[in-house]
């Protein structure tokens, strides 16, 4: 991981660590905080705790989002002190010295036009949302367009393209071949839409496996730049089949989040405190990390068929 | 009833169930963040058994067999009919026209059912900073129908929302149809909202009218929560208290922690 990061992330990059609420690269966050990148743009459809680390530590000076919050929990404190005058202290600066954070925001479907059309090489992507809504008027770069063929109206997005898009995943080979169950979000067109693209996984497996089943194969190894393998490296976020969410971190989250200082020393002890993963999973204890095994629901197979 | 039963329920619980009762019959349920989680659940439990829940995260036909922890848990996978991407949720899915109820939540309510859960005060100094639009602004757009579940108080039940996220019935019934039908959108509007005081549904004036109250809820102590002056049904109700049987799902299978019901 920490070549990786070093190797393809760059202060000022746009980087977007995707995945909705399933498959976060808590990991890679976390070692970006570790190297102190710097005045990257954040993007992401649902900046949870793991851009509120990162935003908390300084790495981030803007973030392009749709929907802000500790999901089914509450608010993100690092976040709001940064663009709330009256918990940042003042109109200009947020606290800690840092600056106010630039915000960019659309809806989900918004984000993931973005992404489409940054994937499928378009100049913008037309959708039927943000009608008589303030969004335009908060973000300019949302437009209203007429349709070419005269029948009326839509949005257009513009095409979003990270420097570096961070994929978590359960399983990919060494050439970077990417399968994923569960929650697909929009980690393929993010990872399609990036100039760069690093994948992590839970496990490295054989090109066989990949090419056993290529129907779950989301991103191919021919846009990957870096795996990583990195089992637990999505905690406290889930994945699918192999570990839940840790509700607990969540829920604790919500007083951390709060208090700026709490923050700093969370990041200390649990970020800096530690020198990746395998010593963050060992810390947090063979008990916790077996609790969230979950049962087995395994899918049936197909037959592909064998055709000579 | 009431006599007989010393009511023994929430405010909470009270409008959970009252939201989930309003699902009876509908079909294909856009489930919002929050509140509808919860509602939605129980809805597939009692009311309406064969109703398909459709989550953002890209799920058709949810089965949740434990109560979603957030719209994005892995209980809304297994079991599911169909995980799609984001892409084709809400491209195909939600804009393409087969939601037949968006259930969201929102911070601020006008009276014509227009909602915001992106900033309290100025968008570019805001006092609060909310979650933002997520789906909500394509859902209150595209889905058929939409119902709110939300707390009623004077600071969510507002004269003026502070930022329009989603849109209701614009300013009225009249200029909202002119609207949806010149740019085509698939939306009718809101249809309904329930709060920890009410059941409201909307008038032929596009404005929301009460019409029942909830166990114990005065006039006087309902309408100190409202920011306007509000319409009420002429016939206005006491709506039913929760059964035994919601009570259980709710505090044995859906929600034993208290998560939402606290």
């Amino acid at each position: 991981m920490r070549d990786a990061i070093a190797d393809v992330v760059r202060d000022g990059d746009t980087v977007a660590i995707e995945g909705f609420t399933h498959l976060i690269s808590f990991a890679a966050g976390h070692e970006i905080i570790r190297q102190r990148k710097r005045d990257l743009t954040l993007a992401r459809l649902t900046p949870d705790l793991i851009y509120d680390q990162m935003i908390a530590a300084g790495v981030a000076r803007k973030l392009i989002f749709s929907w802000l919050g500790n999901p089914g929990v509450g608010g993100l404190g690092a976040i709001r002190r940064r663009v709330e005058p009256a918990t940042s202290g003042g109109p200009a600066d947020g606290p800690a010295g840092l600056p106010r954070l630039e915000v960019e925001e659309y809806s989900h479907f918004g984000m993931v036009g973005r992404y489409t059309a940054g994937a499928a090489n378009l100049p913008f992507y037309p959708i039927r949302s943000y009608f008589e809504t303030d969004l335009p008027g908060a973000n300019p770069l949302i437009r209203e367009i007429d349709s070419p063929y005269g029948d009326g109206k839509v949005f257009a997005v513009p095409p979003l393209k990270p420097d570096v898009t961070i994929v978590h995943a359960q399983r990919a080979d060494a050439a970077g071949n990417t399968q994923i169950w569960g929650l697909l979000g929009c980690q393929k067109e993010a990872a399609f839409a990036a100039e760069r693209v690093i994948v992590v996984v839970e496990e490295l497996v054989d090109e066989s496996v990949i090419r056993a089943d290529p129907n779950r194969t989301v991103i191919p190894g021919l846009i990957v730049d870096a795996v990583v393998v990195e089992p637990f490296g999505a905690h406290p976020s889930y994945v699918q089949g192999a570990y839940d969410r840790d509700n607990r971190f969540y829920l604790d989250w919500d007083a951390i989040t709060k208090d700026e200082d709490a923050i700093q020393a969370w990041l200390r002890e649990w970020v800096f405190g530690v020198d990746g993963r395998a010593a963050y999973r060992e810390k947090l204890g063979a008990q916790r990390v077996a609790a969230l095994q979950p049962g087995s629901a395994p899918s049936g197979s197909v037959d592909y068929g064998s055709y000579r | 009833m009431s006599e007989t039963q010393p009511a023994t329920f929430s405010k909470n619980e009270m409008m959970i169930v009252a939201a989930a009762r309003e699902l009876a019959g509908q079909r294909v349920c856009f489930v919002g963040v929050g509140l509808p989680n919860i509602a939605v659940n129980l809805a597939q439990r009692t009311v309406a058994p064969d109703l398909e829940l459709v989550y953002e995260a890209g799920v058709f036909g949810a089965r949740p067999s434990r109560l979603p922890l957030s719209i994005g848990d892995p209980t809304i996978v297994t079991g599911a009919t169909a995980v799609t991407s984001m892409y084709e949720l809400f491209s195909f899915y939600l804009q393409g026209g087969l939601i037949d109820v968006g259930f969201l939540g929102a911070a601020q309510i006008d009276r014509f059912g227009n909602l915001n859960s992106t900033v309290i005060g100025d968008y570019d100094a805001p006092t609060t900073r909310l979650p933002g639009s997520g789906g909500a602004c394509e859902i209150a757009i595209n889905a058929r129908q939409v119902f709110v579940i939300m707390r009623q108080s004077v600071r969510s039940f507002v004269e003026r929302i502070d930022f329009r996220t989603s849109p209701g019935n614009l300013g009225g019934a009249e200029q909202s149809e002119r609207i949806r039908r010149q740019q085509g959108w698939l939306g009718r509007g809101p249809s309904v909202v329930v709060t920890d005081l009410a059941v409201w549904h909307f008038g032929d004036d596009g404005e929301m009218r009460v019409d029942s109250l909830h166990p114990g809820v005065t006039l006087d102590e309902f309408r100190a929560t409202v920011g306007w002056e509000p319409k009420i049904a002429p016939n206005l109700e006491t709506t039913p208290a929760p059964s035994d049987e919601e009570l259980r799902l709710i505090r044995e299978e859906l929600d034993p922690g208290g998560a939402y019901t606290r």
